[in-house]
């Protein structure tokens, strides 16, 4: 049941108070997802955010809607499961690029190609903030501010919009955590597409990496429209500085399940008796 | 036929994929359909196409239901592969050996001193019609050799080659016939039938269906041998039923997905085998620490590692009962045999459901991925709902019987975030101590106090000598009883049905007066022993009979250690 007043942002927020440092930019994400919700007027009872483990993972429990805080690397797992057996909910999952892109990754991969209608928001602050600063599949490789890495981690960061093109994601779309009001809309929109939506946001870490503050002078506002065609979105996105944002591709596609076959006799075991 | 015994056993060897296992299913059928009972045991060797295989039959009375420990028949398509199969195919002296040439048959059958009945058996198959195949006409000679009729194997072979083209129909047909109409000299005594109107079932197909019947409508499968066929069978009657299966990419995945169908209300099952299971601890303890019911079938094959993934053991007790990080209750079955399957699954998934946690049943290849005769199997009554509350709704409220309403998405005003972080009664996560003991107590006094009634095992007989078993094993344990009265031994068996939680008092109380225990299980370790030894004083000495796979655990060889023992 809807409720009868419209709902503003605020009124989406739980009591539960963030546990993420001050300056984090995953406040904004949360800020722009309840904006998202108050503007798409999202009925909280129907409404579930799942999410793995990890800093921006804890993000479900500061929302008032149902939510689901699972185990590292496997939300997509979850909410996948949860949209195909009750068609009925908004389901958005959430989590950061340790979770989603590496101890995550074949979730990922599978989760663009499987097509399902949902939403995944990577909030990417390239690092492993909750275990204190270790390289992440999105850190540089030369960021050498962990102990773990003391020379970098020496090897080349994913790049999550050619990874989710590849794997077959229908509308890929990057935000800023400097820029919410860009990321409520990009939320609202990746809501109402139907069938797997991704929106990576770039969202600062200023405990571990404070030099993410100078991405303000880097991030970049696309003003084309968003491709359809995914040669010239490979072409795009294997050659970016991954600082864009906006909508980058936009191509829909028939979402999985299918609709089902009309019900049939319910007698399951006719085929056993001799 | 004149004369008659209890059982009957043959066996039909040959390359994978030469079409030995059809044999075997439609020589049973043909048998069902006489009245008659049977069990199909399927052996394979690692690989799919081109390795060996064994269909394994035997013909019973009744249905309890052991594998053979030696045939009388055996039917070799070549001699190859049967040898490929050791100690696993013991031959009875004097059986009866069907094969093409009698110059090639190994020493080790020729010890048994078999009346040989070599026949060109490719060469009929060819003469009897240009597509013919020789498994066709083994089906049957071996079904002459029963006594069943050329029409009952011809149009059971015609159904099962329903989609495939006339021509092959037609051959099969031509097979059959010569090979019911070739004038074998041979005879053997055979069981006598039964009453009809019978089921023909596998054990993975009863664990789906118990589980479909129990409510389940999602189900997240990732294959493996030897569960892949459960997930498979249950494809389409879940669509049947309006009900979703996704193919994981893996088990993290499908152990996850189900855990969020459940979340959603939907009662959620997946199948694997040992392996899956290791990949899926990890999500058994989110579901118990996020008190998401659901239900996973695992069928138990050789291990540890890919070991021995045809054939079957009950090595993976220890992971099932002990596998889960932190202190994480949950529940643990086994099903004891076949036609149990359909109840100990149905009954897994209902105490899932009520009791809100993570359901392990134990199956294994044998049972699983053998086919029996059956009568219509016992079904699992519903379980009494918990009582519901919605005022000031807390989803993890400490309550008498520990167990809290599990709202729903979509029940409105009563939002809450599953966690599988430490959490109080409303689930706000907490590394406060007393909210980690009353929820650590509340997670393990929902199932200790939960009343689960006479389906905890199934004991039989009465005697001072007790034999203890869990799942499959139950077979061999009564064979093993019947064994022992025969020499004028009385024994009781306890097959356990609920491993975990234990029911340690009604345990005690099936045991009571007993002078010694013996615990029989088919690992290397001695798992139920040692779990049993941990869990409750015995008043009286407990023995211990492990013995791993593949060669199926047999009353003989159970009594023959005993006995061993006892000398000893």
């Amino acid at each position: 049941m809807n409720e009868p007043v419209k709902l503003k942002a605020k009124d989406y927020k739980s009591a539960v108070k963030p546990i993420w440092c001050p300056g984090c930019g995953h406040f904004s994400i949360l800020n722009a997802l309840t904006k998202a919700f108050a503007a798409l007027g999202i009925a909280k009872d129907d409404t579930v955010l799942v999410s793995g483990i990890g800093c921006s993972s804890r993000l479900p429990a500061y929302v008032d809607s149902y939510g689901f805080h699972g185990v590292h690397g496997r939300g997509l797992a979850i909410a996948q499961g949860l949209k195909v057996a009750r068609p009925d909910l908004t389901v958005i999952a959430m989590g950061g690029d340790g979770d989603g892109f590496s101890i995550g990754g074949n979730h990922f991969i599978h989760a663009c190609r499987r097509n399902v209608n949902m939403t995944y928001i990577a909030m990417d602050n390239e690092v492993y903030g909750m275990t204190k600063g270790q390289a992440s599949p999105t850190t540089p490789a030369d960021w050498d501010h962990s102990k773990l890495t003391p020379h970098g981690p020496g090897v080349r960061p994913f790049k999550p919009a050619a990874l989710a093109l590849a794997a077959g994601a229908p509308w890929i779309a990057r935000g800023y955590s400097g820029n919410p009001n860009q990321i409520a809309k990009l939320i609202a929109e990746a809501i109402e597409h139907p069938g797997f939506s991704f929106v990576q946001v770039l969202s600062q870490c200023i405990t571990f990496c404070p030099e993410q503050t100078d991405w303000k002078a880097i991030v970049n506002e696309r003003e084309e429209a968003p491709l359809v065609d995914a040669d010239e979105a490979a072409q795009l996105f294997l050659h970016e500085d991954g600082f864009q944002t906006g909508v980058l591709y936009n191509a829909p596609r028939a979402t999985w399940p299918p609709s089902p076959p009309e019900p049939q006799s319910q007698d399951i075991t006719r085929g056993f008796c001799l | 036929m004149t004369m008659t015994q209890t059982e009957l056993s043959v066996a039909i060897t040959g390359a994978g994929g030469a079409g030995v296992i059809s044999v075997g299913e439609l020589l049973l059928q043909a048998w069902a359909r006489e009245g008659g009972r049977g069990l199909l045991r399927k052996a394979f060797g690692p690989q799919i196409r081109g390795g060996e295989s064994a269909a394994l039959l035997k013909l019973t009375e009744s249905e309890r239901y052991t594998a053979a420990s030696s045939y009388q028949v055996l039917l070799a398509f070549d001699w190859n592969n049967y040898s490929r199969f050791g100690d696993e195919i013991k031959l009875a002296p004097g059986c009866i050996v069907f094969c093409e040439e009698a110059a090639e048959v190994p020493a080790e059958v020729m010890a048994v001193k078999p009346d040989l009945v070599c026949l060109p058996m490719k060469q009929l198959a060819a003469q009897a019609h240009e597509e013919g195949r020789v498994n066709m006409l083994a089906l049957g000679l071996l079904g002459q050799l029963l006594g069943l009729s050329e029409a009952s194997l011809s149009e059971l072979a015609t159904q099962k080659l329903a989609h495939k083209p006339l021509a092959y129909q037609q051959a099969a047909q031509a097979c059959i016939a010569a090979g019911t109409g070739y004038g074998l000299s041979c005879d053997v005594p055979v069981p006598v039938p039964g009453a009809k109107g019978c089921w023909y079932i596998s054990g993975n197909q009863a664990a789906g269906l118990g589980a479909l019947e129990a409510g389940i409508r999602f189900v997240a499968a990732y294959p493996i041998t030897p569960a892949s066929d459960v997930l498979e069978w249950m494809a389409s009657p879940l669509e049947q039923l309006g009900g979703n299966l996704v193919q994981a990419e893996d088990e993290l995945a499908a152990v996850n997905m189900i855990i969020g169908a459940a979340f959603g209300g939907v009662p959620a099952f997946t199948a694997t085998s040992g392996p899956g299971l290791a990949l899926m601890t990890e999500s058994l303890g989110l579901a118990v620490a996020s008190e998401t019911p659901i239900t996973v079938l695992n069928v138990m094959r050789g291990g540890p590692s890919t070991g021995i993934p045809t054939k079957s053991e009950q090595s993976d007790l220890n992971i099932a009962l002990h596998g889960l990080h932190g202190d994480a209750p949950h529940l643990v079955l086994a099903p004891l045999d076949i036609a149990d399957c359909v109840y100990t699954s149905a009954w897994a998934v209902q105490l899932a459901q009520q009791l809100q946690t993570v359901a392990i049943v134990l199956s294994d290849q044998f049972i699983g991925q053998s086919t029996a005769v059956i009568s219509e199997p016992q079904r699992c009554a519903a379980l009494e709902a918990a009582a519901t509350e919605d005022n000031d709704y807390l989803r993890y409220r400490l309550t008498e019987s520990g167990i809290s309403t599990m709202a729903t998405p979509g029940d409105a005003g009563l939002r809450y975030t599953a966690d599988g972080l430490e959490h109080n009664e409303a689930g706000t996560p907490s590394a406060r101590d007393d909210d980690h003991q009353r929820q650590l107590h509340k997670r393990e006094h929902k199932l200790s106090a939960c009343s689960y009634g006479d389906a905890w095992a199934r004991a039989e007989g009465d005697g001072e000598l007790a034999m203890v078993c869990f799942g499959s094993a139950s077979a061999a344990l009564c064979e093993a009883a019947e064994l022992l009265a025969e020499q004028g031994v009385a024994a009781r068996t306890v097959s356990l049905r609920l491993l975990a939680p234990l029911q340690v008092e009604r345990l005690q109380a099936a045991l009571a007066g007993c002078s010694s225990v013996w615990v029989i299980e088919q690992n290397h370790g001695a798992q139920l022993y040692h779990y049993l030894r941990g869990q409750m004083d015995f008043a009286m000495p407990v023995h211990s009979y492990a013995r791993a796979g593949p060669v199926p655990l047999s009353g003989a060889a159970i009594v023959a250690a005993m006995k061993e023992a006892t000398a000893a």
